[in-house]
């Protein structure tokens, strides 16, 4: 039998590949902005961030409306928001600072908002090092679950990074913090219905 | 033999033909997955395109410039040009109009030249009043007709850590101030730009305490280099950019030069401003642009010219320290930042 929506994992890959190439081919054309820096360290940022909180989604979308799919991409959204993550970096380290080391290390100690950014790109490594199957089996489900819990640290972290960093307007970045809020109190819901239940179970026991 | 009946091995397979079926519904459903998805993000992350510069901003009621004889609609005659930036090259025109923070016309840099359509310019009139002897108010018309005006060019800091360099048109703010004699109580000068959330849509979201407002000390506002500036490029100054008249202290960070002026006022004391207020420990009243002093979020130790990919070193005064370091002569710059 053929698997179910074939068409769902190339359609994401596709999709989530082309902002990319946009913004890439933009920069090196020159047509991307007066300051094409700060467009691709913003944009980028953002789609790790969108990303990041749609791989996050796909559990509670699960538990809210009984969907598979979303369990399906989750690996590739999450490789994406890593992905669009590196490319933040990277345009930090290597054409925002010219890897000025001195300067990032400075801009690290002065900024609280760059230090948090680095720390949500820090918790998102150890993940996409172990997305593959082989590191479930290596690990044991539970420790790999464990691990990725990562996630919402890493998510977190975004979000405050995304707050520090805006001027004056919060609504954007508030926007997502509640997002990401509202996901969190779905899984933390379940989690304690889950144990009022273990706990029902076992104290209905002889 | 001449039947219509095609041969029974020329009839598709019914298996093979549902599965084309299916192959041509999960070709559709991938490339309308693929589409929704890219175009979400694309449109989600901000891929907006600037408008050109001229269409958003129509300089159709330009005024009529002395000896404007056969002049281009918009092209204000000029006195006489001075390079202040040592020979740097010009900012694109391009560069100038679709890279602007006024927020009164929108909080992305390109927003300013889409939504600067809905500023009228034309009438307007700025009063000046306070500690002067003869004040009143002055029609933009006669603005431009009492002073020659002359091209300057000017390095233009922001304090976001991006530069640019700007042939401003314009005649000095001192030139101004003392047509109305000011007083000897007038100590500092308090700016004020047009509140109108119907010209300036921006104002209906209080993203600040609208109308924006500026101050200079009186020495400030009388030195030499400080302008009003009501054109670029050789053209009347387009909305984006704060027509029909704003403020232009070169050895200071962009946000003193406030813009669409509608009141300067004298005063005795320091007035209070707009980024100072929203931010006291980010953004001081002087402002002046200082390398060794720190945004608490960004160093201002180097700076990125809009439209160059490298970083180059900030300077002290934005490299007018001659002409201004003595302003300041035993200040602490850390502390009167």
């Amino acid at each position: 039998m053929a698997k179910p929506l074939p068409w769902l994992k190339p359609g994401i890959l596709v999709g989530g590949i082309v902002p990319g190439v946009v913004i890439a081919t933009e920069a090196a054309t020159g047509t991307l902005a007066a300051d094409p820096i700060a467009a691709m360290l913003n944009r980028f940022g953002l789609l790790a961030l969108v990303f990041l909180i749609a791989s996050l989604a796909c559990t509670p979308l699960n538990v809210l409306f009984r969907w598979a799919w979303p369990a399906r991409i989750r690996r590739m959204l999450g490789l994406f928001a890593f992905g669009y993550a590196t490319a933040h970096v990277s345009t930090y380290v290597g054409i925002d600072q010219t890897f000025d080391f001195a300067a990032i290390v400075e801009d690290f100690a002065k900024r609280p908002f760059i230090l948090v950014g680095f720390l949500a790109f820090v918790s998102l490594v150890p993940l996409a090092l172990t997305s593959t199957n082989e590191s479930v089996k290596r690990l044991g489900y539970r420790k790999w679950k464990r691990l990725h819990r990562l996630a919402y640290a890493a998510g977190i972290f975004a979000s405050i990074h995304f707050i520090l960093r805006v001027k004056k307007d919060l609504t954007e970045p508030l926007i997502y913090t509640a997002i990401l809020a509202a996901l969190f109190l779905v899984r933390g819901l379940v989690s304690v219905r889950k144990r009022l239940k273990t706990a029902a179970v076992a104290s209905s026991k002889p | 033999m001449a039947t219509g009946n095609p041969k029974s091995s020329e009839i598709t397979p019914e298996r093979l033909y549902l599965r084309r079926r299916e192959i041509i519904k999960n070709g559709a459903l991938f490339v309308g997955t693929a589409s929704a998805v890219a175009g979400g993000l694309l449109a989600l992350t901000g891929r907006r395109q600037p408008a050109p510069p001229g269409k958003a901003a129509p300089i159709a009621s330009a005024p009529e410039a002395d000896g404007g004889v056969g002049a281009a609609p918009g092209v204000l005659t000029v006195a006489r040009s001075t390079d202040y930036a040592d020979g740097e090259k010009k900012s694109s025109f391009e560069d100038i109009t679709t890279y602007n923070n006024f927020y009164e016309l929108g909080l992305d840099k390109g927003d300013p030249a889409r939504n600067g359509g809905s500023l009228r310019t034309r009438p307007w009139t700025v009063a000046i009043e306070g500690e002067v002897h003869k004040p009143g108010v002055i029609g933009i018309e006669d603005l431009l007709r009492s002073f020659p005006l002359e091209e300057r060019i000017y390095r233009m800091r922001c304090v976001e850590a991006w530069s640019l360099v700007v042939p401003w048109l314009g005649f000095p703010l001192s030139k101004l101030l003392q047509r109305f004699e000011p007083t000897s109580n007038a100590k500092y000068v308090a700016f004020e730009t047009l509140f109108d959330p119907e010209q300036l849509p921006g104002q209906k979201r209080r993203v600040l305490d609208w109308p924006y407002v500026e101050g200079l000390r009186i020495d400030e506002a009388m030195h030499p280099l400080t302008l009003i500036a009501v054109g670029l490029y050789g053209r009347v100054l387009p909305n984006q950019n704060g027509a029909p008249l704003r403020l232009v202290v070169p050895w200071k960070y962009g946000f003193k030069g406030i813009k669409s002026i509608v009141r300067i006022r004298l005063v005795a004391d320091q007035p209070r401003t707009t980024w100072n207020e929203a931010a006291p420990d980010e953004y001081g009243f002087y402002a002046n642009v200082n390398p060794n002093v720190d945004h608490p979020r960004w160093s201002q130790a180097t700076e990125r010219r809009v439209g160059e990919w490298g970083r180059r070193p900030t300077l002290l005064f934005n490299g007018y320290a001659d002409q201004v370091a003595h302003l300041y002569r035993g200040m602490d710059l850390k502390k009167f930042f």
